[in-house]
């Protein structure tokens, strides 16, 4: 009886001690979840209980900036600042336009279904 | 709460992000002026949270909620903080009975006493011995000394490391290629509160002499978690 | 105010209060000694939730990886410390070898 962040002393595999440098886009959501922290818009243990509120599906299945990307976009939707047919309509745009630019990778996207 | 105002010990403490906080008035130590890597083309995008990614960020630029500067400077002031200047502090200890005393007593002014300060959270300092080796965790979440050590590496962050490094230390210490005798104690420290933690490693034997900048290149980011030593001359 | 002291044997609290909480799983219901007293901060179990309430102590406590884990494969001398919030922690008594001592 655990929340899905609380995994201490549970049962895994080997650590891969490689360092795994962060991508372009890892370090864009660092620094937009930066940013409007220090704005105070989203505390730390506000957006710790955000991610913890995925589940553990969710939370086990998604990286750890999906997490906060996850737990973000649900924190601008309570709090009103944006709403979730913007947040909707902006994704498919982006969709649209990335697929044009032949910058999605279609087979990918079709396993996150499965 | 309602926002920064409750106060204790005397520092002004937000709780903004999981490891620190971006003031943007706050300039790291250092500001190197160096190009950054653009984003690869080649990636494609490959899940539906690296779209909504983009989305909440190009939102977020439209309703003025942040600017595009703002966001640039965050990358730029992760791009500079690196484990170099965690390293600079632990050779300074090394060599430094005084500041060595400091940074045990009080890491927060030692740090910043560096040009390093901590942002929001409170440093702890843990030192090696003879007799005990400590090694850093955070169990619950990722909490980590970012602006010594600049951003956390994927290991430390990932389910493995934290599930097993409070369990099995030093099953995991070895993964790592550290292996400890049995009388020194394995101390985990895990990070479930406002404190972060930098491990003192051991100085190497044979380093007598060496100046501070020589023995910094000797302190490795994963010497200063605790899952290796220092790096022998 | 905790009048827990550096030195003063702690048992966590046991219990499972919905919500955020920064307090392991795996340490509640353990017996751990208190090692230090960090300060006194604002509870995240509120600030989680924008909530105000009195700040709370919090302490480095120091738990034996023996008791933690019944089946631990290390040496006796090895340990866990967690920062625990004052909220979390029951005094408790000495060990009985050190009573009678």
């Amino acid at each position: 009886m655990r929340g899905p962040n609380d995994v201490g002393g549970t049962p895994d595999g080997p650590v891969d001690p490689e360092p795994h440098s962060l991508t372009f886009w890892e370090k864009q959501i660092d620094a937009l979840r930066g940013v409007i922290g220090g704005k105070k818009i989203v505390l730390t243990d506000e957006n710790r209980r955000y991610v913890e509120a995925l589940g553990d599906d969710v939370y086990n299945t998604l990286t750890y900036y999906q997490r906060w990307t996850a737990a973000l976009s649900r924190q601008m939707v309570d709090k009103g600042i944006l709403t979730q047919d913007e947040i909707d309509a902006k994704v498919a745009e982006i969709r649209a336009r990335l697929a044009a630019d032949g910058e999605l990778d279609v087979e990918a996207l079709a396993k996150e279904r499965l | 709460m309602s926002g920064g105002d409750h106060d204790h010990h005397h520092h002004d403490h937000d709780h903004c992000e999981d490891d620190h906080c971006d003031d943007p008035t706050h300039h790291h130590g250092h500001d190197h002026g160096h190009a950054h890597a653009p984003p690869q083309p080649d990636d494609r995008v490959s899940s539906y949270h690296q779209i909504l990614g983009i989305a909440l960020k190009e939102l977020l630029i439209e309703k003025g909620v942040v600017t595009p500067e703002e966001l640039r400077a965050a990358i730029e002031k992760r791009e500079s903080a690196s484990p170099a200047d965690g390293a600079k502090i632990v050779a300074r200890a090394w060599t430094d009975p005084d500041y060595r005393r400091r940074l045990l007593k009080d890491a927060n002014a030692a740090v910043a006493e560096m040009g390093v300060p901590m942002t929001t959270t409170h440093l702890v300092a843990v030192e090696n011995s003879p007799a005990v080796h400590n090694v850093i965790v955070c169990t619950l979440c990722s909490c980590y000394p970012r602006e010594l050590l600049g951003l956390p590496p994927a290991w430390y962050k990932s389910r493995a490391y934290r599930a097993r490094v409070v369990r099995e230390p030093r099953a995991v210490l070895a993964e790592f290629g550290t292996k400890l005798p049995p009388d020194v104690e394995v101390r985990v420290h895990d990070s479930t509160a406002d404190m972060r933690y930098l491990v003192i490693p051991r100085r190497p034997a044979g380093t007598e002499g060496m100046s501070a900048d020589d023995l910094a290149a000797l302190v490795s980011r994963d010497s200063m978690i605790g899952v290796a030593t220092a790096k022998a001359p | 105010m905790s009048a827990l002291r550096t030195g003063d044997y702690v048992i966590v609290r046991d219990d499972f209060p919905p919500g955020h909480v920064r307090t392991p799983v795996y340490v509640r219901g353990k017996r751990g000694r208190v090692v230090r007293k960090l300060g006194e901060f604002q509870n995240p179990e509120l600030i989680a939730y924008r909530l105000e309430g009195p700040a709370k102590a919090l302490f480095a406590v120091r738990f034996a990886q023996t008791d933690l884990w019944p089946d631990y494969r290390g040496p006796r001398g090895d340990t866990v410390d967690l920062d625990l919030y004052e909220h979390w922690l029951t005094p408790a008594g000495p060990e009985p070898e050190e009573q009678q001592a």
